[in-house]
C-alpha cells in the first residue's frame, strides 16, 4: 500500500511548476521581437531582484507589457478550465464532462455579452453573467441529461450538444444584431482568444481562481467516494449534497471566469484532468493541482502556438485546443474511458 | 384461515439478553410514495426485532417483499415514518453521518468505477469515517485496511486492479472495505446474487466466523432459504411489507407459511442439528 502523501502531492506540483516556468520562458522568446532565452531570465530575475533600471526599455516592453499579461492570462484560463472540469466529471459522474462539451462555457460566453450589451462599464459585471449563465446551463444540461432520476452518460451528452448549438445561435443572433462597440468578434466568444487583456485587474481574477479552485480542492477527498457511486459515498459519511453544491457553484464560477476573459476555449477540462490522471492516478487530492498546472502549461503552449504558427496571423487558441482535444474525445469515447 | 393472515398480529420480539444487545428495531415502519400528495405506492412496518452482539441475522423474503427498504432504514439512509431503530443504545437518525459511518457498513452490488482503481485504494476508503477533510491516509489507516484484507483471505489481491477481479474476489474485497470502516453493525444486501454455489457457502462461511470471532453483528438481506437457515441466529420474515415472524430458522420455517410466501411447493424437513432445510417438491 502506497497512500498518497502531502509529500508527493507537493513533489508533483513542483515538478509540474517547473514545466510551466520553461513553458512560460518559451513561449516569452516566441514572437515578432527577437530576444533570447538569457535575456529574458535577465529581465525576469532582475525585477524580481529589484533592479528594474537595469533592464533595456526594449525588453521590458516586449516582457512585462505584452507577452507576460498575456500569458498570465493564458495560465488563469487554462487553470480555472481544468479544475472546473475535472470537478464536472466527479459532479456528473461522466468522464466526458467539460465545460465546453456540456454548453456550459456557452452559456457562461452568452452571459457575458449580455452583459456587455446591457452595462459595459460596470466593473466586476462580465464576470458575475458569465458565471450566472454556467451555472444557468449546468443546472438545464443536469435536469435534461436525468433519465429515471439517474444521470444518464448518453442523455447528459446530448443535452451538452443540444445546449451548445442553441446557445451558439443566441449567441451569433445577438453578435449580428446588437451595436458591438465592446462586444468583441464572433470568434472570441465562440471559439477563444487570448489577445484581449481584461480591463479588470489580474490579480482580483486570479483571487477568484484560487477561491474556486480551492473550495474544489477541500472536497477532494469526498469527490474520490463519490466518484465510486452517491449512495456508497453517502455511507461512509459523505455529505453528498452538500459536496455537490460546492462542486457545482465552484466549477460554475471558474469556467465563467475563464469565458469572460477568454472566450469559450474548447477541451482543455477534458484534456488535462485525463492527462493527469494517465500520469499520477486518479486521486483528486492530487488531480486538482496537478489538472490546474497542467491546464496553465497547456494554454501557455497552445496560444503560443496559436501566435506563431501562421505569423503575423493569430489563430484563437480555441482553435488549437479543439484541434488537440476534439480526436481526444473520439478516442476516450470509443473506448469508455478504463 | 390461511398462514399469513393468521401471523397479521405485529410479530413478538424474540427474548433476548440486555447484555450486548446491538440492534434494536421497534415498530419501524416506512412508504414510498411517488410524489409527496399521491397515496403510498410501497408500505413497509411495522417491524420490530433485536439483534446481539456475534448474531448473524437474516432478513428474508421473495422479491419486492421489503427487504431492502428494511435496509436502507437500518444504515440510516431513510429515516422511518414511525418507531425507533437504535444501534447500541443511540438511534441511528440521530447519527452524524461519519459517527454512522464508523458504527454501520453496508455492502452492496459495486457500482460501475469510473477510473481504475487498486484494491488497497478501494479498501482504504472504508477509512473515511475517521478522518478529517483533506486527510491522507496515516500508516494506521493502512494497518487497518491491510487487517481487513486478511480478514476476508484477500491479502494477496491488494494490488491488483478492481476491474480485473471475479465476482467472488470483488464481493470479498467490496465486504474488505466495510470491514476497515470497523463497524459494529455489517448490513449487506443481497451479497449472493452475482456468486456460484462455492461461493455463497464461503462468503456465509466467513460472516459466521466474522460475527463468531468478531464484536460484529452481521444483517443479511437474502431470499436463499437454506443458505439464511444453516447460517443464521434469527430469522426476519417479511412479505409485501409486512413482518410476518421473527426467530430462530427453526421457529420461522413452516412449511404452509412458506410455500403461500415463495409461491411454490416446499418441503421443510428438521435436520438433526436443529436446523430447517427446504426443499423444492417434486411436480409428479
Amino acid at each position: 500500500m502506497r497512500p498518497l502523501t502531502p509529500r508527493r502531492v507537493a513533489w508533483i506540483c513542483a515538478a509540474l511548476g517547473a514545466v510551466l516556468f520553461v513553458a512560460v520562458v518559451i513561449s516569452l522568446r516566441m514572437g515578432a521581437y527577437p530576444i533570447s532565452v538569457p535575456e529574458i531570465v535577465m529581465t525576469l530575475v532582475n525585477r524580481f531582484i529589484g533592479r528594474r533600471n537595469e533592464i533595456p526599455p526594449d525588453f521590458w516592453n516586449v516582457v512585462y507589457e505584452i507577452r507576460l499579461p498575456r500569458i498570465a492570462l493564458g495560465i488563469l484560463v487554462g487553470a480555472s478550465l481544468s479544475t472546473a472540469g475535472a470537478g464536472f466529471q466527479a459532479l456528473l459522474r461522466n468522464p466526458l464532462a467539460d465545460p465546453y462539451v456540456l454548453g456550459v462555457s456557452s452559456g457562461a460566453a452568452l452571459g457575458a455579452i449580455i452583459s456587455l450589451a446591457v452595462a459595459p462599464q460596470t466593473p466586476g459585471l462580465i464576470q458575475f453573467a458569465a458565471f450566472a449563465g454556467a451555472a444557468g446551463t449546468i443546472t438545464a444540461v443536469y435536469f435534461l441529461g436525468r433519465r429515471g432520476g439517474q444521470i444518464d452518460s448518453a442523455t447528459l451528452l446530448l443535452a451538452g450538444i443540444v445546449a451548445v448549438s442553441f446557445l451558439s445561435a443566441v449567441i451569433m443572433f445577438l453578435m449580428t444584431t446588437l451595436p458591438g462597440r465592446d462586444l468583441r468578434g464572433m470568434a472570441f466568444w465562440l471559439m477563444g482568444d487570448l489577445a484581449t487583456q481584461p480591463r479588470i485587474n489580474l490579480g482580483w481574477l486570479y483571487s477568484l481562481l484560487i477561491i474556486g479552485a480551492g473550495s474544489i480542492y477541500t472536497t477532494s477527498s469526498d469527490l474520490n467516494l463519490i466518484l465510486t457511486g452517491e449512495q456508497e459515498a453517502r455511507h461512509l459519511g459523505v455529505n453528498v449534497n452538500r459536496v455537490k453544491m460546492v462542486v457545482y457553484v465552484a466549477a460554475s464560477l471558474l469556467t465563467g471566469l475563464a469565458v469572460s476573459v477568454s472566450g469559450a476555449i474548447g477541451y482543455v477540462g477534458l484534456l488535462v484532468p485525463h492527462v493527469m490522471r494517465m500520469m499520477f492516478g486518479s486521486d483528486y487530492r492530487i488531480l486538482i493541482p496537478a489538472s490546474a498546472l497542467g491546464g496553465a502549461i497547456l494554454i501557455v503552449l497552445a496560444d503560443m502556438l496559436a501566435r506563431t504558427v501562421v505569423a503575423p496571423t493569430e489563430l484563437p487558441v480555441g482553435a488549437m485546443t479543439a484541434l488537440v482535444g476534439a480526436p481526444v474525445f473520439i478516442y476516450l469515447m470509443r473506448r469508455r474511458v478504463r | 384461515m390461511s398462514s399469513l393472515s393468521s401471523s397479521a398480529a405485529p410479530p413478538a420480539i424474540t427474548a433476548s439478553r440486555s447484555a450486548g444487545l446491538r440492534l434494536k428495531v421497534e415498530q419501524a415502519s416506512y412508504a414510498y410514495a411517488a410524489t409527496d400528495r399521491s397515496a403510498p405506492k410501497f408500505t413497509l412496518g411495522p417491524v420490530s426485532f433485536e439483534a446481539q452482539q456475534h448474531e448473524l441475522v437474516a432478513i428474508l423474503g421473495p422479491n419486492a417483499s421489503g427487504k431492502s427498504t428494511l435496509l436502507t432504514l437500518l444504515a440510516g439512509l431513510n429515516k422511518p415514518l414511525s418507531g425507533r431503530i437504535e444501534v447500541d443504545g443511540t438511534e441511528v437518525s440521530q447519527l452524524d453521518l461519519r459517527l454512522r459511518a464508523q458504527r454501520i457498513a453496508l455492502v452492496q452490488q459495486e457500482s460501475e468505477l469510473l477510473f481504475p482503481l487498486r484494491v488497497w485504494e478501494y479498501v482504504l476508503q472504508g477509512r473515511y469515517p475517521y478522518g478529517r477533510r483533506l486527510r491522507f491516509e496515516s500508516e494506521e489507516d493502512c494497518l487497518f485496511a491491510g487487517n481487513a484484507l486478511a480478514q476476508v483471505g484477500a491479502d494477496a489481491l491488494r494490488d491488483r486492479w478492481m476491474d480485473q477481479l471475479s465476482g467472488g474476489e470483488k464481493q470479498r474485497v467490496i465486504l474488505a472495505r466495510a470491514l476497515a470502516q470497523q463497524p459494529s453493525l455489517l448490513l449487506l444486501d443481497e451479497p449472493t446474487q452475482h456468486l456460484d454455489i462455492g461461493g455463497k457457502v464461503e462468503l456465509l462461511r466467513r460472516l459466521r466466523r466474522l460475527a463468531d470471532a468478531n464484536r460484529y453483528t452481521v444483517l443479511v438481506v437474502t431470499h436463499e432459504l437454506n443458505l439464511a437457515a444453516e447460517f443464521s441466529d434469527r430469522i426476519v420474515l417479511l412479505h409485501k411489507g409486512r413482518c410476518l415472524r421473527v426467530g430462530s430458522p427453526a421457529d420461522v420455517y413452516d412449511r404452509e407459511m412458506l410455500e403461500e410466501i415463495f409461491e411454490a411447493p416446499l418441503e421443510v424437513e428438521m435436520r438433526p442439528s436443529g436446523r430447517p432445510r427446504v426443499i423444492l417438491r417434486g411436480s409428479r
